[in-house]
């Protein structure tokens, strides 16, 4: 097997790409994938970490739970953006600034 | 524990590349459908690398769930939308120059600070991620998480049904 910083740099580097996506793009679906890109790079570290210190199933268990979560997150995202767009006509992040003080 | 094999380390160097051109991708597709198609990459590489680590469970899940459910609804959302592709995406000015810079330069500090914290091997043989410990693991150890996370689910699907329902006699 591989030494665990490299699962752990593979995850940085995408967990770094999904930062960048979700500050520069300003369409709503796209900064939701980033959300989406920078999850799995958690759950890689999860489960290098479940592979490489013998702790059982702690690790993939959370995995397990993170990926669920993200299937919920996704849901209640893709309404939320859906509901926006009926009312705005426009998913472009930075129309929607009526909480903006 | 011995060191790679051969065909460990080809598997692990091709889902690695495939997983980060299918993120890069995505930053860099302005069409929605592709960069959500290189997503899909991505997600199909990262459960390479959970088969590689061990955890064939997850790796079935991560296809099922991620590549199956979330990535439809994606695709579903993009063509119900009709969204028109998008301008501007390499726009750099200098404060996002320099951000790139410092962004990459924290992110190579960390790989050698991780590469001096977390350098060990795994050792011996690995076999939690079937289905069968984990299927017990869920319904002994795990039985609270597992009904509070179905409970967050559903909850999650109603609010989402009753979020993206289309008003009739209200406004819009």
């Amino acid at each position: 097997m591989h030494p665990l910083h490299i699962f752990l740099s593979l995850g940085a580097l995408l967990f770094l790409l999904g930062v960048f996506l979700v500050l520069t793009r300003r369409n709503a679906v796209m900064a939701l994938m980033g959300v989406e890109l920078m999850l799995n790079a958690a759950n890689l570290n999860f489960v290098a970490f479940s592979r490489y210190d013998q702790i059982d199933l702690d690790g993939q268990m959370a995995a397990l739970f993170v990926i669920v979560l993200a299937a919920a997150e996704v849901a209640v995202g893709l309404a939320l953006i859906l509901n926006l767009y009926r009312r705005k006509h426009s998913i472009d992040l930075s129309d929607s600034r009526e909480l903006l003080g | 524990m011995e060191a790679a094999t051969t065909i460990q380390t080809v598997l692990f160097w091709t889902f690695s590349v495939l997983g980060l051109a299918g993120a890069v991708g995505l930053l860099f597709n302005r069409n929605a459908v592709y960069a959500a198609l290189s997503l899909v990459l991505n997600f199909f590489s990262i459960a390479g690398l959970y088969l590689s680590l061990g955890a064939e469970f997850l790796a079935a899940v991560q296809i099922l769930v991620y590549a199956g459910a979330i990535m439809v609804l994606f695709l579903f959302v993009i063509m119900l939308l009709n969204m028109q592709e998008e301008k501007g995406v390499f726009t750099f000015d200098i404060r996002r120059g320099a951000a790139f810079i410092l962004g990459f330069a924290f992110v190579a500090e960390m790989m050698v600070v991780l590469k001096g914290f977390w350098n060990h091997e795994a050792g011996g043989e690995f076999t939690y991620g079937k289905v069968e410990p984990i299927g017990r693991a869920l319904l002994t150890d795990y039985l609270f998480p597992f009904e509070m996370i179905s409970i967050v689910l559903i909850a999650a699907l109603i609010g989402a049904i009753l979020v993206a329902r289309r008003h009739t006699h209200q406004e819009g």
